[in-house]
């Protein structure tokens, strides 16, 4: 029973995650929540969860962090001091003290015979190598024998993305700044002036779109698929315009085209399920692309299927951070072309 | 003593929860209970992948030149885990624009402060900060 280096990892967590809690300064505890997913990443990675490492990663560490400082910027720094009660405290240790009764009987950590891998885990396992020959088994699962979840989820990011851009309407112009068409936050103007910060990141930029391309591509064979590349990708693209200002990145990646972009995932993903109907198989059965090899027909339908959830999360990740950016901007640009009047 | 050390696991995401979940209620700061709702989702997700691993089991991928004889971590949690990641975030980012929202409508985010300027009635307090702000 020695997992010295888990436990290790979990007392940091734990730790960041009380310092979160008690920190007041919101810019603080935005920071510690990326500090609080990268140790969790670190002990997926130690679970064998590659997969969810990678997501958990790009998400929490890159994109979840710049929208919590967006919002700050938007609302408040700080938040306000409270005297403590004991009420919720009390309310916490009895549902812990509940749960922790609950687990009383159930499997060890790294049982074998628990029953969550008795199941249908050996199946998925086995039938990787006898249908798929894709190495990589999570992505088989994903795309293939949970292909409808993962359809459910694709277009629930579709929705959510809808929503932030309906909420915080990227393109609706206030009036009053007109007379100023092309609007440079101060702050962007800042960071591109520091030329460690613009000279490390141009760099390093084109190396993680790259890199998110060959998690796209290969995730059929190692760790990867559309999720994870399409954060990782996301999350360059945001990089970029954190450093050279929204303005400069619009002139890059358009809105309109990520507006198609995220649809156009969702129906890729969709329209390979209504193509599989269309030749005779069940929704999302992909033998039927290859009715020679099945495996091969089941391997073109996952780097379809991939390719949907990758160009919908990227274009989803994108948009939304335009969202909270423009907003920011549109209210710079409010207060000085006189709004206040 | 070893029967009950193998289920460590559980209570780190337990008191994880239970932090997440103490945020939730104290707090009044809505962007806080934002990243107490994170830590919640942290928490459950780790739930999910830990019940995943298998003692000397390896990543569900598998290697070159066959599977024969090599032991395989639970892939199904994986796959569940990390869309919900994904999903986590765009939901994620729908509630702070709500906040964002918020914040526009009522010029704070303190939660008590919005009840007290809403008042049982929400167009009310709206119209109350305008009315300040005028």
């Amino acid at each position: 029973m020695d997992f010295p280096v888990e436990v290790i990892l979990f007392l940091f967590l734990l730790a960041t995650a009380l310092t979160v809690a008690l920190l007041e300064d919101l810019f603080a505890a935005a920071m510690m929540t990326g500090i609080f997913s990268l140790l969790s990443a670190c002990l997926f990675t130690l679970m064998d969860a590659v997969d969810v490492a990678f997501t958990e990663a790009a998400v929490g560490a890159g994109v979840s962090t710049v929208l919590f400082l967006s919002t700050l910027a938007l609302t408040a720094q700080r938040e306000k001091q409270h005297p403590f009660t004991w009420f919720p405290l009390l309310l916490v240790i009895l549902t812990g003290a509940c749960l922790v009764t609950g687990t009383l009987d159930m499997p060890h950590y790294g049982d074998p015979k628990a029953p969550i891998h008795v199941h249908v885990a050996p199946e998925y396992i086995a039938g990787a190598e006898r249908d798929f020959g894709i190495p990589n088994i999570v992505t088989n699962v994903l795309a293939s024998y949970r292909g409808y979840d993962t359809f459910g989820e694709t277009v629930v990011i579709f929705t959510a993305s809808v929503g932030v851009m309906l909420l915080l309407g990227h393109r609706r112009r206030r009036p009053g700044p007109a007379h100023r068409p092309t609007i440079t936050p101060e702050g962007a103007a800042r960071m591109r002036d520091f030329a460690i910060v613009r000279v490390v990141s141009m760099g390093v930029i084109p190396l993680i779109v790259l890199f998110g391309l060959y998690v796209q591509f290969h995730g059929d064979f190692g760790p990867g698929g559309g999720f994870q590349a399409g954060v990782i990708i996301g999350a360059a693209v945001i990089l970029y315009g954190l450093i050279f200002g929204l303005s400069t990145l619009q002139r890059v990646v358009p809105s309109p085209l990520l507006e198609t972009g995220i649809a156009l995932g969702v129906l890729l993903y969709g329209g390979t399920g209504v193509a599989s109907l269309l030749m005779g198989g069940h929704y999302l059965d992909y033998a039927v692309f290859d009715s020679d090899d099945p495996k091969h027909g089941r391997h073109l339908g996952i780097l379809l299927v991939e390719g949907g959830v990758g160009i919908a999360v990227t274009c989803a990740m994108i948009l939304i951070f335009y969202s909270f950016a423009g907003r920011a901007l549109a209210r710079e640009a409010f207060d000085e072309g006189g709004g206040g009047q | 003593m070893s029967e009950v050390l193998g289920l460590w696991n559980y209570w780190v995401v337990i008191v994880l929860m239970m932090i997440g979940l103490y945020i939730m209620i104290a707090r009044d700061s809505l962007v806080k209970k934002v990243m107490g709702l994170n830590i919640f989702q942290v928490s459950v997700i780790m739930f999910y992948v830990s019940m995943g691993k298998v003692r000397g089991g390896t990543a569900p991928i598998l290697p070159e030149g066959g599977a024969e004889g090599v032991l395989f971590s639970n892939p199904l949690p994986h796959v569940l885990m990390l869309t919900a990641i994904v999903v986590g975030i765009a939901t994620t980012a729908l509630a702070l624009a709500l906040v964002v929202r918020i914040k526009e409508a009522y010029g704070t985010i303190e939660e008590d402060e919005i009840h007290a300027l809403a008042g049982g009635d929400g167009m009310d307090g709206r119209s109350a900060v305008q009315g300040e702000a005028e």
